[in-house]
């Protein structure tokens, strides 16, 4: 039994959902700030990737870091190159999780009572620590919540990927695609061998989900 | 030592547009009814808000200026500010929700400066809970210790008793005329609460959309109101058109009398009467000829705990079932058991001193 994807995929998830969790909470706290008829464009820019087919997407990228495209020719200048490799695998899934990281971490911001942040303006704190030790706090229940999602979303990520990553195998090869080639194969048994792994870890993170957002959570903020 | 603020900002309704200044040890009342501006004036003094124009200077600091372009972020103007609802910070615990705004000090003078604050403010006990364990009063006191720490060169608190109930509130009164007086900086109060507003400050600026309609020390605004919109915005209830018929004599034409008054005014329109001012005889007068004593027939009473308020007709009964009425007065329930049973009419004297007249 090849368990290679399995890593590959919590791999790629981890670190995109890193990267995303802290690009869209960046995005979302810049976006609370800033409004006007110029923001419309932006938040489009930012959703995109949600009403995309994910393989428009992954066309998008591979014109991008392909040798012809703008970021591609500058990583070729470092000798680096993405298409094809683990890190093509990590942008995929981040531009597609994206955008429900940036929805989720910006309701969770505009539901913060901004009394709480003008009281702490009035003490005397930065507006970097307004953020960090008033907003985020508040709104950690929805930045946890869109950041399980957004792994959850980059774990099933299999469009863009194939498109920007293909299928190698122990290298780009993920839960999904792996999946995808294996039925292809007439492999049944490890087709279904992943499934289950896929299905074990969703629904791991979905009782994470509700555990995070309902037994914690505010309920927190009263001593035991 | 003061609180100088002149500012103008146009909001939905009207323009706020108000200049005043608050000193040191005298705390300022704003009193006006909801939506007069008044959370929106402390609100541009914290620096929440942006007047449209002014300036707001404290002691030698210009916080604002639209002239000169000077408009020191809310972080840096050091001003404690009581949030209506408090604000308190419900992911941080009481101690932590004081300790919030002196990171600037050291670890040891940070110790001493709460251990202080907490002191004064009367919140020992309480360090370790989250606000949402404390009662409103504990809150309330809370947020003003979180405010105190600091060390503000102004206080600003927005109706801070009027999200406690009834009985808490004399309690929180006592505590915060005590914090006053020991704090000894600019203070304004913003309330709609008349009796509050009288209690716990010496300077009382009325506020109406958005403009000032009085300001200056609070005996001198209830016992002479420039107008009868202050008359009215301080609780007042009786008022009627005059006529000038000699120096110190006026017609009022609503009541139907003639009243001596000690306070001639030469653009008087209006004379008024406090409720609680209004005298009755009760020993009967034959003739009723003495000064400013009017006969009176009730027309109906609403009763609070202690107190009764009468709707009095002046000079001739009531015609049938008409509830029109010319005087409310305020007497004590003892009193009104007295003279009840009464006939009428009464005799209801308005003095002299008490009447004062408005111009328009």
């Amino acid at each position: 039994m090849d368990w290679s994807p399995v890593w590959i995929s919590l791999a790629t998830s981890v670190t995109a959902t890193l990267i995303v969790m802290v690009l869209g909470l960046a995005a979302a706290a810049w976006r609370e700030r800033h409004n006007g008829p110029a923001m419309a464009l932006v938040d489009g820019l930012f959703l995109l990737p949600l009403v995309l087919p994910p393989t428009v997407v992954g066309f998008f990228l591979l014109l991008l870091f392909g040798r012809n495209g703008p970021l591609g020719k500058l990583l070729l200048r470092f000798g680096q190159t993405v298409v094809f490799s683990w890190p093509a695998t990590v942008i995929a899934a981040a531009v597609v999780s994206f955008p429900l990281m940036y929805l989720t971490a910006r309701a969770a911001l505009e539901q913060v009572d901004p009394h709480f942040l003008q009281a702490a303006r009035t003490l005397g704190a930065s507006e970097w620590r307004v953020f960090r030790e008033v907003a985020l706090p508040l709104a950690w229940p929805g930045v946890l919540a869109g950041t399980i999602l957004s792994f959850a979303r980059a774990l099933g990520e299999f469009g863009a990927t194939l498109m920007l990553a293909g299928n190698i195998p122990g290298k780009t090869a993920t839960i999904p695609i792996a999946i995808y080639f294996a039925v292809e194969a007439d492999d049944v048994q490890h087709a279904l061998a992943w499934c289950g792994v896929d299905m074990a870890i969703s629904l791991s993170l979905l009782a994470a989900l509700y555990y995070w957002t309902h037994a914690r959570g505010p309920a927190r903020w009263v001593r035991r | 030592m003061a609180l100088e603020v002149q500012i103008a900002k146009e909001l939905p309704d009207f323009t706020l547009d108000v200049r005043f200044r608050a000193e040191s040890g005298a705390p300022l009342s704003i009193l006006g009814p909801s939506g007069a501006g008044k959370t929106m004036l402390l609100r541009c003094i914290a620096g929440l808000e942006r007047p449209d124009r002014g300036r707001i200077v404290l002691d030698d600091r210009v916080l604002f200026d639209s002239e000169r372009r000077v408009r020191v972020p809310a972080r840096s103007r050091r001003l404690g500010l009581l949030f209506q609802h408090y604000a308190l910070f419900p992911h941080r615990t009481a101690l932590q929700n004081i300790a919030f705004g002196v990171r600037y000090l050291s670890r040891a003078d940070r110790g001493k400066r709460i251990t202080d604050v907490v002191r004064r403010t009367h919140v020992a006990g309480l360090e370790q809970r989250y606000p949402r364990e404390l009662s409103g009063g504990e809150q309330q006191r809370v947020a003003l210790a979180r405010a105190l720490a600091i060390e503000p060169g102004a206080l600003l608190l927005d109706e801070p008793l009027s999200a406690l109930d009834a009985h808490l509130r004399s309690q929180i009164e006592a505590q915060l005329q005590e914090t006053f007086a020991e704090y000894r900086r600019p203070t304004l109060l913003v309330t709609h609460n008349i009796e509050e507003a009288y209690r716990l400050c010496d300077q009382l600026l009325v506020l109406s959309c958005g403009r000032i309609a009085a300001c200056g020390p609070k005996e001198e605004i209830f016992q002479r109101p420039p107008s009868l919109e202050v008359a009215r915005l301080t609780g007042c209830k009786n008022f009627s058109k005059v006529k000038a018929i000699s120096a110190d004599t006026v017609g009022a034409t609503d009541w139907r009398c003639q009243l001596r008054v000690v306070h001639p005014l030469d653009r008087a329109a209006y004379v008024g009467i406090r409720a609680h001012h209004i005298d009755f005889e009760e020993a009967a007068i034959p003739g009723a000829s003495a000064e400013n004593t009017f006969p009176c027939w009730l027309v109906r009473s609403s009763e609070t705990p202690f107190r009764t308020t009468l709707f009095l007709k002046l000079q001739e009964p009531p015609a049938g079932d008409s509830p029109e009425f010319h005087l409310q007065a305020e007497v004590f329930k003892e009193k009104w058991e007295r003279f009840r049973d009464r006939p009428m009419p009464w005799h209801v004297r308005l003095s002299p001193a008490l009447l004062f007249l408005m111009p328009y």
